[in-house]
């Protein structure tokens, strides 16, 4: 039946690429998810009024995440070329596609944390000031935990982009699925290969939704 | 004890300088009840932020227990805001956290051990009466209960000061009675300072044993409770007190009054403390002729006794009524005739 509908597919490469595809998407989602973290309590923090208040840091760190926000991503990863090949030591495979989709998502990220902590109600971390808390504290016991749901849903949001970056990436040959539909069914005219490429990110951005969806909830105890 | 001295603070915000608190020179001495009564703008807020360092002072400084909450900062602050710990309008509580975490957060800030924690944290929730809720999160308390655990976690660390920042403005009557009684009873039980900032003069007359009525960043009145109902002397103060003994003097209300009683002698009486618990108006009945009839009448209690009104009409000889009078201002009732019929 499948080989009927698929003739033209190889299903131990359109395995492979599918794991590809997943380590990106992974990998890439770890480092966005901590890096973006960072750079979002940082805005958060140096922030007028805020905890750590400073018009510098908070300038710069602003300008980073809004310049990198802005650049497309197709002609990111060619910028990136020269710190990819020196950072990893190639262009090509999945590791080399890693540092466009991290520097290209952690700025998204970032702004997402950002909205999540401004969210917080501000009696709140008044609250633990009155405890005595120190601001290492209320990052950790106050902040995170209470924009917990938000940060996971961000995440998610972010993790099903990347996988769309993923695929944008295999054009230049990072490889996965995005490789495979480009140079297999795109310039070999297959489109049942495509078509399956399609068919197996789908159901990864599915199950990333089903996973973010499942664990928001679980978080959310308003 | 809590000592003020010439405290000020100057928000600036580039174009305007606002003066919240202007010169407020207080002293709370340990164990008192205090409250500070004024309407929203007035600077209570920020005086009570000024108490544990949440604000900086521009001028002036705050002393408790001795130590000087204005000179200090970072670690030294720190450790002093657990011994003078608050409650708020909105409660404040980690939503992400049963209200056993809630109750144990300050405890972690403070570095006591886990089996320590959950001992205290029991203890607490006995105390403001919140036993078989304490896996529950906030989202499933009412207003009340979650102010029980802002009472429970603000008292975690043993601290020497209260304060309350309109902690009963978002609850309902007799959700803020049943508060401001734990709040007594904690000031009893525990001998805690409690300072509390209200617009309402309910919880003034209620659990306060001194008042400060604030208007335009300056304390504008200061006195016992007791003292400032019977005799309040700005204008901003006998609103408030309006607010809770609604004594109904208005020329509207005594032409009003007169009309439905239009025989004899409308007489305001004004007991304070121990008066209005004796048993003046029987003796008065059975010494002198003369026809008493209750019109209207209001007690408040306050901790520091009752404070009432009772507006009387008096029938009967004329000389039999200056002589009632007398007999009432003897017994230091105050009288105020309200006019003849």
């Amino acid at each position: 039946m499948l080989e009927t509908l698929f003739p033209n597919v190889d299903w131990a490469d359109m395995w492979e690429a599918t794991l590809e595809t997943i380590y990106m998407t992974a990998m890439s989602t770890f480092f966005t998810f901590v890096i973006g973290l960072v750079l979002g309590i940082v805005l958060f923090l140096t922030a007028p009024n805020q905890l750590w208040a400073n018009k510098i840091v908070n300038w710069l760190t602003g300008a980073f995440v809004n310049i990198f926000r802005s650049i497309p991503f197709i002609i990111l990863i060619i910028l990136l070329i020269p710190f990819t090949k020196f950072l990893i030591g190639s262009i090509r495979g999945p590791n080399a596609a890693l540092p466009a989709l991290i520097i290209g998502a952690a700025p998204f990220y970032a702004r997402m944390v950002l909205i999540a902590l401004k969210e917080i109600d501000k009696g709140v971390i008044e609250a633990a000031r009155s405890m005595g808390a120190t601001t290492w504290t209320i990052i950790r016991k106050v902040l995170l935990p209470e924009s917990k749901p938000a940060l996971i849903s961000g995440i998610t949001v972010t993790a099903i982009a990347l996988v769309g970056y993923t695929a944008m990436a295999g054009i230049i040959g990072a490889g996965g699925l995005g490789t495979l539909a480009f140079l297999d069914g795109f310039q070999r005219s297959r489109e049942d290969v495509t078509l399956m490429a399609t068919i197996a990110i789908l159901i990864i951005v599915f199950v990333v939704q089903f996973i973010g969806d499942f664990l928001t909830g679980k978080a959310d105890k308003r | 004890m809590i000592e003020l001295k010439g405290l000020t603070k100057v928000f600036d915000t580039g174009k305007a300088r606002l003066t919240a608190v202007d010169h407020v020179d207080l002293t709370v001495p340990a164990g008192e009840i205090f409250g500070i009564i004024g309407y929203s703008g007035a600077g209570k807020s920020t005086l009570i932020r000024l108490l544990n360092g949440l604000e900086k002072p521009s001028e002036g400084s705050v002393e408790i227990n001795g130590q000087n909450i204005t000179a200090i900062s970072g670690p030294k602050l720190r450790k002093a805001r657990q011994k003078v710990s608050m409650i708020f309008q909105h409660f404040n509580l980690l939503w992400s956290r049963t209200v056993r975490e809630n109750i144990e957060f300050p405890l972690e800030i403070a570095g006591v051990g886990k089996e320590e924690r959950r001992k205290r944290s029991a203890e607490l929730i006995e105390l403001v009466g919140l036993e078989g809720r304490e896996s529950a999160y906030p989202a499933q308390l009412s207003g009340g209960q979650k102010q029980r655990v802002g009472i429970a976690r603000a008292l975690a660390n043993d601290p020497e000061v209260l304060l309350c920042d309109e902690a009963t403005s978002a609850l309902d009557p007799q959700t803020t009675d049943a508060i401001l009684e734990l709040l007594v009873d904690i000031n009893k039980r525990l001998g805690l300072t409690i300072v509390l900032i209200t617009h309402e003069m309910h919880v003034i007359r209620k659990i306060c044993h001194r008042v400060a009525v604030m208007e335009g960043g300056r304390v504008v009145e200061l006195g016992e409770v007791l003292h400032v109902f019977q005799h309040p002397k700005e204008t901003i103060t006998k609103r408030f007190v309006a607010q809770v003994t609604e004594t109904e003097d208005s020329a509207e209300t005594v032409r009003h009054l007169r009309e439905q009683y239009p025989e004899g002698q409308l007489v305001k009486l004004i007991f304070v403390g121990d008066q209005a618990e004796q048993p003046i108006l029987t003796q008065l009945i059975r010494e002198y002729t003369v026809e008493v009839n209750i019109v209207h009448g209001n007690i408040s209690h306050t901790q520091r006794g009752a404070y009432g009104t009772l507006i009387l009409q008096l029938k009967g000889p004329a000389e039999e009524i200056s002589k009632a009078l007398a007999f009432l201002g003897a017994h230091d009732v105050q009288t105020e005739v309200m006019g003849d019929a």
